[in-house]
């Protein structure tokens, strides 16, 4: 209670002095960053293109991205797979490549499968900025991620942690796709945590993956329950999978024996976390990412930035951001929803 | 047979007028980048769809192309994580696997005498589930970029992809074959009567047979661009493209029963889809309503000719009616 | 033995006789494969019985065994539905949609739709079909695509949410009576009534007959067409149905509910013991091959099976069930032409006094 209200009183006060800041920016003029553009050109086509269209996390992100194309006069367009698949995004970066998009902002299934589309992409013009889930970093030219893979794995490792209990016990992964990058990087990072002494009592013991399909996913959580009867936790670090995993042991015999943790979003989640299988669980906003990833790629487009580390670039609301290493921009740190603030949110 | 040319020449008549009206209308339709995209596409559907053909020919069908696709993907992906560094060797393996696994599906078909149906649903389930035990969910995309450039590479001169000449050696060589020698006549033989043709002399079995497995080896073929075009081997590859193999035979001409069609309708009806795709995505048509597209014109290919032949019998019942 | 000891409609008896006793028998093959299978994982890992185990296999069989009995309807005329994942799909979203928009709806009233909208799929096909003389694969793989392509352009980016469904609708996706879920139950009525007409009722057994030999089935004054027709109409209801259940047991659907089931559902019928050249096999070995199917599924990983080799399995089981119908189909053939044979040449002095047979 009280950790969730530090975050959002430090989540308030990042913004209100990035505003502030963002405010200084605008008066001083044309001065900043050397002999740069100051102002997003208008009229920029950036196009979104998720990881698959039919996820309400991706529809929230989408809803964020055109919002900030809108508010810098740029035309918004949002297309791509119906399933979670690396081949098929590469025919709609063909398209959009044709199409004499300006910025194509995606979300990579694969980090190597999508490259020789991308560069291609690249040496026709267009410019690439990749969000939730990056490519290999010579095919893109902006990597906006949404919180650092420590961030959301030692976020994750605590709830599973905190809800298990201190007697500890066997806890599974419950992830998308097998080569989704920001997946693979954050298992990683959990397996890094999980080896800290406080966290000894807890054993990894299985990895399955659901593909963000809703129907496996549910499937592999039965599965898992199935083979480790013992099981004391699953996380699912994606919207699709905490939610099947949710709606299964809800209406299992597990209900409230095994805990439940992940990245899920409110309004799915909110049934389970009333009724108690899952005790909290952790997200960002998406239609924040969504929103910086659109300024990141208008800054890219009307050439105020190129993606070196240090450079700075203001995100409308958001306020201003710098390029890290490996030109990543960070949205900030994992929030976590539980019974007492999920009323709040509505997405 | 003389109306199997008819309707090659409608297809390619409606594949001209529509990138017409398209170049027209949609922004970018034409344009020597977009020809590239579509006959990248072309390739590995064109290589399956070419044998595939002959197959449907003979009155069988192969459903098994795209599994046999996956498989050798993954299997040329577990390879190169091995060590397995020569290219040569890597896809001479490959066609190998393909034309062992066409021999299974030959096998089945011709010794056992089980409809091919069937048994490619089987072989379908069998070598995609064997392609998920090769690799199981993960993929394998670290392969030279040389080679990954090379797989895609243009023509010098021109955007297009170098192994649509590849494509067109081989639909050369098969038409050649199906339409000017004794061969060829003996496919549209069997698939218009088996028996009869085997009491002419064909060898039915051994040549069905080896219809299977040219087109298991031409899918592995496809499956050697596939990996080093998307730079990823993985189980799923090109799932559901035998859909799309089977869609082009149809529509290119090919008659489901057997007897009848050429491969010139083919080669142009997968270049037509292909178009189609292409040229409606750009204008930001979804990709869904394009399986309705796709869907349509296989079931108009099948079910026009069916009621056409069937209207004309009607009228020429009627017309032997009222002549007595 | 005397001359008149067998006569014609004796053979007949004689024969359905023996291919009844063959079509048990295969049956039973299979129930004994599913106990065996059980059994053996049973051992291996003892939870494998637990109740909510058994619950969660029975869930999981129900949808596949439901969309099983409608396409061995289809399979015994010698015909296949590819198109019922999609239809599934489709009745699955729209049923999603209508309790969205209109959450006060009863349950049977969805059910009605959902019914209904995959009776009306089921028609397309049929009509197809039937009245064009044009092959069911070809025909059902173009409605694979435009069905499928139909809920994409409907669904694209939009989910329908189990937050938003009533809960009344998604508890009877997982309620459970005397530990037997609501679902299975639902299968279980559609099994009994869909096996008691094929066998009961003379428009049931005339599609063996049409699977068997459609020209000699048309010359003997079967509708052929309308038969046709009528099984593929009820092949779609009874996707329509299974897309109501899937949303009641899954709750989330998208555009990809019932993607790529076609090839478990064909499956689920070959292995079931319905030959794939048509005119034999039943609907509950159908049921009994989707459970055998499930099983398996959730048996590999309990006996430590990679997954992965599932569906390997599923393949493997493909084909030797083809070849096992083809070699048992051949044992038949030969039983009946050797009771024939007999009973020819005993009842030749009869024929000779002029006495027809039919």
């Amino acid at each position: 209670m009280k950790r969730t209200a530090a975050a959002l009183a430090a989540l308030l006060l990042l913004g209100l002095s990035a505003t502030a800041c963002a405010e200084d920016g605008d008066d001083s003029g044309g001065g900043d960053g050397g002999a740069k553009s100051n102002t997003i050109k208008s009229g920029l086509k950036i196009a979104f293109l998720p990881k698959q269209v039919n996820n309400p996390y991706f529809t929230t992100a989408g809803n964020g991205g055109k919002t900030a194309v809108g508010e810098f006069k740029g035309t918004y367009s949002e297309t791509g797979p119906s399933e979670a698949s690396a081949s098929s995004q590469v025919s709609y970066i063909n398209t959009l490549s044709q199409q004499k998009t300006d910025v194509i902002v995606v979300s990579a299934n694969d980090k190597d499968a999508i490259c020789g589309a991308l560069n291609e992409a690249r040496q026709a013009g267009t410019k690439v900025v990749t969000y939730d889930s990056d490519t290999k970093p010579d095919c893109r030219d902006l990597f906006v991620n949404q919180a650092t893979a420590e961030g959301i794995a030692k976020s994750q490792i605590k709830l599973i942690s905190d809800a298990v209990g201190p007697d500890g016990g066997k806890i599974a992964i419950l992830s998308a796709t097998a080569n989704a990058t920001n997946q693979n990087a954050w298992i990683e990072m959990m397996k890094t945590e999980l080896a800290k002494p406080e966290y000894s009592k807890l054993q990894l013991v299985a990895t399955v993956y659901g593909d963000d399909d809703d129907q496996k996913s549910f499937t592999e959580a039965q599965g898992l329950l199935a083979k480790y009867p013992d099981l004391k936790g699953i996380i699912s670090p994606t919207t699709v999978g905490v939610a099947a995993a949710g709606r299964y042991l809800s209406g299992s015999a597990y209900k409230g024996k095994v805990a439940l943790t992940g990245l899920g979003t409110p309004n799915q989640m909110r049934a389970f976390v009333k009724d108690g299988t899952c005790k909290a669980f952790a997200l960002w906003n998406p239609a924040d990412l969504g929103y910086l990833a659109a300024y990141a790629a208008g800054a890219l487009a009307s050439g105020m930035i190129s993606g070196k580390e240090g450079e700075k670039f203001t995100a409308g609301k958001l306020g201003e951001f710098t390029v890290g290493k490996n030109g990543e921009v960070l949205l900030g740190e994992p929030f976590t929803f539980n019974a007492s603030n999920i009323d709040q949110f509505n997405f | 047979m003389r109306r199997s040319y008819a309707w090659d020449l409608g297809i390619i008549v409606a594949l001209v007028l529509f990138v017409a009206v398209a170049g027209q209308t949609i922004e970018g339709v034409g344009s020597p980048r977009f020809w590239r995209f579509v006959i990248l596409e072309v390739i590995p559907v064109a290589l399956i769809a070419l044998p595939l053909a002959l197959v449907v020919i003979t009155g069988e069908i192969d459903l098994s192309v795209a599994s046999v696709l996956g498989l050798t993907c993954t299997v040329l992906g577990q390879l190169w994580a091995w060590g397995v560094s020569s290219l040569p060797l890597l896809i001479v393996l490959c066609l190998l696997l393909g034309a062992a696994l066409g021999a299974v599906n030959g096998v089945f078909v011709t010794v056992f005498g089980l409809p091919s149906l069937a048994v490619t649903i089987g072989t379908l389930a069998l070598y995609r589930g064997l392609a998920y035990v090769v690799l199981g969910d993960r993929a394998v995309a670290n392969y030279p970029t040389t080679w990954t450039r090379n797989a895609i590479a243009a023509i010098p001169g021109l955007t297009i992809p170098w192994m649509i000449l590849v494509v067109v050696a081989v639909a050369v060589i098969l038409g050649v074959i199906l339409h000017a020698t004794p061969i060829g006549r003996g496919l549209y033989a069997i698939g218009n009567n088996a028996e009869a043709s085997a009491f002419a002399g064909i060898s039915v079995a051994r040549t069905k047979f080896w219809l299977f497995v040219l087109t298991g080896a031409m899918s592995a073929l496809a499956g050697v661009f596939w990996t080093f075009r998307f730079a990823s081997a993985r189980a799923d590859n090109a799932t559901g493209l035998e859909l799309a193999a089977v869609a082009a035979v149809l529509l290119g001409g090919v008659s489901i029963f057997g007897g009848r069609g050429g491969l010139v309708g083919v080669l142009a009806a997968v270049v037509l889809l292909a178009t189609l795709r292409n040229a409606l995505q750009l204008a930001d048509v979804p990709a869904n309503a394009l399986t309705i597209v796709t869907g349509s014109l296989l079931i108009a290919s099948v079910v026009g000719p069916n009621v056409a032949t069937q209207a004309r019998d009607a009228l020429r019942r009627r017309r032997a009616r009222t002549a007595t | 033995m005397t001359a008149l000891a067998e006569r014609p409609g004796d053979t007949r008896t004689r024969g359905r006789v023996v291919a009844q006793r063959f079509f048990v028998v295969r049956e039973l093959g299979i129930g004994l494969a599913l106990l065996l299978l059980i059994v053996i994982t049973a051992l291996v890992n003892p939870r494998f019985l637990a109740a909510q185990s058994i619950k969660d296999l029975l869930l999981g069989s129900t949808i596949l065994a439901i969309l099983a009995t409608g396409q061995a309807i289809v399979v015994i005329t010698r015909n296949v539905d590819l198109s019922v994942g999609s239809v599934l799909g489709l009745s699955a979203f729209a049923v999603g949609t209508l309790f969205v928009s209109a959450p006060g709806t009863p349950i049977p009233v969805a059910l009605a739709m959902g019914v209904a909208l995959g009776a009306a799929c089921g028609a397309v096909n049929g009509l197809l079909i039937a009245a064009a003389r044009v092959p069911a694969l070809v025909v059902t793989l173009g409605t694979l695509y435009v069905f499928r392509g139909i809920d994409y352009t409907w669904a694209t980016g939009k989910q329908v949410n189990a937050a938003d469904m009533p809960a009344g609708f998604l508890r009877m996706g997982t309620k459970a009576v005397l530990g037997v879920p609501v679902l299975a139950l639902f299968a279980v009525v559609v099994l009994v009534f869909a096996g008691y007409y094929l066998r009961a009722f003379r428009s049931g057994r005339e599609l063996y007959a049409i699977g068997s030999e459609p020209a000699a089935a048309r010359l003997n004054g079967i509708p052929v067409g309308r038969r046709i027709f009528g099984a593929f109409v009820v092949s779609g209801a009874l996707a329509g149905f299974a897309g109501v259940l899937y949303a009641a047991r899954f709750g989330t659907l998208d555009a990809n509910a019932g993607i790529n089931s076609e090839l478990n559902v064909v499956a689920a019928v070959v292995v079931g013991g319905v030959a794939i050249f048509g005119g034999s096999g039943s609907v509950y070995g159908a049921a009994l091959g989707a459970v055998l199917l499930t099983t398996i599924g959730a048996a590999l990983p309990v006996l430590g099976v990679s997954p992965f080799w599932q569906r390997a399995a599923v393949g493997a089981l493909i084909l030797a069930a083809i070849g096992l119908d083809r070699i048992l189909m051949a044992r038949v053939g030969e039983r009946l032409r050797v009771i024939g044979g007999r009973s020819v040449a005993e009842n030749a002095p009869n024929q000779r006094k002029g006495a027809r047979r039919a």
